[in-house]
């Protein structure tokens, strides 16, 4: 049994941002908690009816009407403009480093796995070299990772408890997603979006590895994929294949993440 | 509130009010009387049966599933009824348990607390407490409930066709809910989409009808500051209902369309939208959330004041925060959404707007609190639940800001963080008010008392065991448990705090178990209950001054109000209680109503 109110540790840059941010939350909201339930409960036995007890004839206070108005007000306008910093550093599209992207990945969801698209040695898409995983995510520690995120058939959720990350995956839309992995080891990925009969086993195991074994790591799945470092780019017909995209998201495939248009946000609607 | 004496301050439509000649006899049918009544108090207590009925059916759900989450795997004990296609040898499938998930939150939400707070509640106040015979359309009102039932039969008949009972979550995202490759439903999510459709129009007949009365046909001297808390309450919750629910329709067509016409509104192959489903849905469902909570605490208001025998504390303040609410219900539903894919800087708005709504949350509660502070606290079984009410939606609440907040909600979407809160709102908080409501205003309607011992072991079982299932959902919320998750010991990680799942499942037997105190407490008080007096809380209300039960056609004559319905402990009075009917020193009655009437045409 485990009664904590602590989060596990976050492996991800943003993680402890978050985290502190959700220590604030819970410093505030467990005050106002203790003092308001304790005060009920000091009434309930304070003021609980005896014989010859009479209520005192009161309609209100306006004075302190307005103050437990506006003490509210500010905290919960506090809370939500310190949330806005974070919030739009872990997801604002014009934020997540596309150029600077140590590592692109192409996530693809379905029912029920998770398939990853490797880039390849040369860390770039559509030059033949890449290939797939599926429910396997290796990423090097200190990197930044940036994964268009796309779904094949229905929505699911991208979600790395871990790293803090979690991104509905969703047909029809390519979301950019990206985080940066602090420490070594072996992490779970699930599904958090109910996706169907499968939905409680449609996990993955993400690895986070040295920067150099990840390279040995990348080098060696290459050679065994069959295709050659640098050959010749593949049409796009493969691409999409590889990519796992079906026929009408061949658009929202072959958008090149992270150009103008999910640079205004991953919202196509 | 002014206690002084004030004439009639209008005098509403009376011509379209038949009032009972006195010694009138009721001379309708069995039919016209209990099955096919326009009366509004019978039909009050048809909604109470219904819904009764269908919160019993979400909770045997609810059991079932907890069952799987608690012992995943094994054979849960009767599991073999079901039959081999959802549960093999009595282990219920995967398949069977999404069903489950998805009917519990149907059935408790669209059949058994919105129909318990608004057709329960509306119906039995809003014509009692505004001082009218009955609802300005009571044909209308007997429709209203006579659409409900088919639409409750569609949806339970659902679990009987092949493929089962609509499986993608009350939510019904598509593409899973449009597709029956998907989801392997396909029947059973278009009875889902008819039955919403059918029930939307069940709840626009009610909402008219409450409206209209109480604009239109409030008592003399029944200003609009002088309105019980729920009254104002259910009024604008009915302008929430009237909003909302053909939003909600249109989309359940659409999704219809989908399912069985070949559109594409929702499905991306053909240019369609997923998230255009979502924002459709949640403009509807959060609007919907103060829907069910509005109701529930105008309840606590009206048992708190009561049960503490003082004015509500700022009662200015209560209404303008029920408005407040009403109106910042319609511009926070992206906070459903924050991990959607919709644009981050919507967002942000968003968590602005859904941040301020916990204002006049707390402005209420610290009003509750005040009308508490210095009380002459009776804690007969309706304060006893309205109190835990307070206590609950405290907790319910605060656990909201951090969902509000867009950073924390990545991590805790989607996790039994979030069922912890729902239930702590829907539960703690919408049902237990509902209970006070129903241990209060049984006796004005069925002329009985409810039993109190059973009642006070009811509602403490029912407080402790609540706390034991749903507080340490927070708790696995936070260690990143998913929610709707058939089997969690899949995850080595959730897999170590499975004692904690068997916990709560084993305390959700017991709250279960301990409903069936309440069901028996309703079956035995009918049958050999105590005779209610008129007036057995020393209640205010207009429905206190009438014998219990509430007779056909309700008061004997238009009653004539005098001051507001939180009169209590008024010092220039021996009793705690002033009704708002009974004219004080120095108030006359006005003429009886016949003479009225005729200076009103002449």
């Amino acid at each position: 049994m485990d009664w904590s109110w602590f989060l596990p540790d976050p492996v991800s840059t943003f993680g402890g941002e978050i985290d502190t941010l959700y220590y604030w939350i819970l410093g505030i909201t467990g005050f106002i908690f203790v003092v308001t339930e304790a005060v009920l409960v000091w009434f309930v036995f304070r003021y609980r009816h005896k014989e010859g007890r009479r209520a005192h004839y009161s309609h209100g206070n306006k004075r302190l009407e307005i103050v437990w108005t506006v003490i509210p007000f500010l905290i919960v306008v506090g809370i939500s403009w310190a949330s806005t910093e974070v919030w739009m550093e872990v997801k604002a599209a014009d934020r997540v480093p596309a150029v600077e992207a140590d590592l692109p990945l192409r996530v693809a969801a379905k029912q029920f796995e998770w398939n990853v698209t490797y880039p390849g040695p040369d860390g770039e898409f559509d030059t033949g070299d890449e290939f797939v995983k599926r429910n396997q995510l290796h990423i090097p520690v200190g990197r930044t990772v940036r994964i268009d995120l796309t779904s094949e058939d229905v929505i699911h959720s991208f979600f790395l408890p871990d790293f803090r990350v979690k991104q509905d995956a969703v047909p029809g839309m390519v979301i950019p997603v990206w985080f940066q992995a602090t420490e070594t080891g072996e992490y779970p990925l699930a599904c958090a979006e109910l996706c169907g009969l499968g939905h409680y086993r449609m996990r993955a195991q993400v690895t986070v590895h040295e920067v150099e074994e990840f390279e040995r790591w990348l080098a060696t799945e290459t050679g065994a994929a069959g295709v050659e470092p640098g050959t010749a780019p593949a049409p796009a017909d493969t691409a999409r294949i590889e990519t796992g995209q079906g026929d009408g998201d061949g658009e929202a495939a072959s958008a090149p993440a992270g150009d103008e248009d999910s640079g205004k946000g991953g919202d196509r609607a | 509130m002014t206690t002084t004496a004030t004439t009639a301050e209008r005098v509403p439509n009376v011509s379209v009010q038949h009032w009972a000649e006195p010694g009138h006899e009721d001379d309708r049918s069995f039919w016209r009387k209990y099955v096919f009544s326009t009366d509004h108090k019978v039909i009050g207590s048809q909604f109470l049966f219904l819904s009764l009925f269908f919160l019993f059916v979400g909770g045997a759900l609810a059991m079932m599933m907890r069952w799987q989450l608690g012992f995943p795997g094994e054979p849960m004990p009767g599991g073999g009824v079901f039959g081999q296609a959802k549960a093999v040898q009595g282990i219920l499938l995967p398949e069977f348990y999404n069903s489950l998930v998805t009917m519990h939150g149907t059935f408790m939400i669209f059949f058994a607390i919105m129909p318990l707070l608004v057709g329960v509640f509306g119906n039995w106040l809003i014509p009692l407490h505004v001082g009218a015979a009955d609802m300005a359309f009571p044909r209308l009102n007997m429709a209203s409930f006579w659409t409900a039932v088919p639409a409750g039969v569609l949806m339970l008949a659902s679990f009987w066709v092949t493929g089962g009972a609509a499986g993608a979550g009350w939510t019904a995202y598509p593409p899973l809910s449009a597709v029956p490759e998907f989801s392997g439903v396909s029947m059973g999510q278009k009875l889902w989409c008819v039955s919403i459709a059918v029930l939307g129009f069940s709840s626009l007949m009610g909402a008219v009808n409450y409206i209209t009365t109480i604009v239109n046909m409030r008592a003399p001297g029944l200003g609009w500051m002088r309105l019980s808390l729920p009254v104002w309450a259910l009024f604008i919750t009915a302008i929430l209902i009237l909003l909302a629910i053909p939003v909600l329709t249109g989309a359940a067509i659409l999704l219809l369309f989908d399912q069985t016409i070949g559109t594409a509104f929702f499905l991306p192959e053909a240019g369609g939208q997923p998230l255009l489903w979502q924002h459709l849905f949640w403009y509807f469902g959060h609007p919907e959330v103060y829907i069910l909570i509005l109701p529930a605490m105008g309840i606590a208001s009206e048992v708190i004041a009561n049960g503490s025998r003082k004015p509500i504390f700022g009662y200015r303040f209560m209404v303008a925060a029920i408005v407040t609410i009403a109106f910042l219900g319609w511009i926070v539903w992206g906070h459903h959404m924050f991990q959607s894919g919709m644009n981050p800087l919507l967002g942000t708005s968003f968590m602005f707007s859904t941040m301020v709504i916990a204002v006049p949350s707390a402005i209420k509660t610290f009003n509750w609190l005040g009308t508490m502070w210095r009380g002459d606290l009776h804690f007969h079984v309706p304060m006893l639940n309205a109190v835990a009410f307070v206590a609950m939606f405290i907790i319910g609440g605060l656990s909201g800001i951090f969902m509000a907040s867009t950073p924390i909600d990545i991590y805790i979407h989607d996790t039994y963080f979030i069922v912890a809160h729902l239930h702590y709102v829907l539960f703690g908080g919408s049902l237990f008010a509902i209970f006070a409501g129903i241990y209060f205003w049984f006796p004005k309607f069925f002329g009985k008392m409810l039993n109190p011992t059973l009642g006070k072991i009811h509602f403490w079982t029912s407080f402790v065991f609540f706390n034991l299932v749903f507080f340490p959902m927070h708790n696995i919320g936070l260690k990143g448990h998913m929610r709707r998750i058939y089997d969690p010991t899949q995850y080595e990680w959730l897999a170590e705090i499975q004692p904690m799942n068997t916990f709560m499942s084993v305390s959700a037997f017991l709250l279960g178990t301990a409903q069936l105190l309440f069901l028996a407490n309703i079956v035995w008080s009918l049958w050999k209950g105590e005779d209610a007096p008129p007036n057995p809380w020393k209640a205010n209300t207009l429905e206190w001054s009438i014998p219990s039960p509430a007779p056909h056609g309700n008061f004997e004559e238009m009653p004539t109000v005098y001051r507001g319905p939180y009169e209590y402990s008024a010092p220039e009075r021996e009793e705690d209680h002033w009704p708002m009917g009974e004219p004080g020193p120095g108030e006359e009655r006005p003429p009886p109503e016949e003479q009225r009437r005729k200076e009103a045409a002449g």
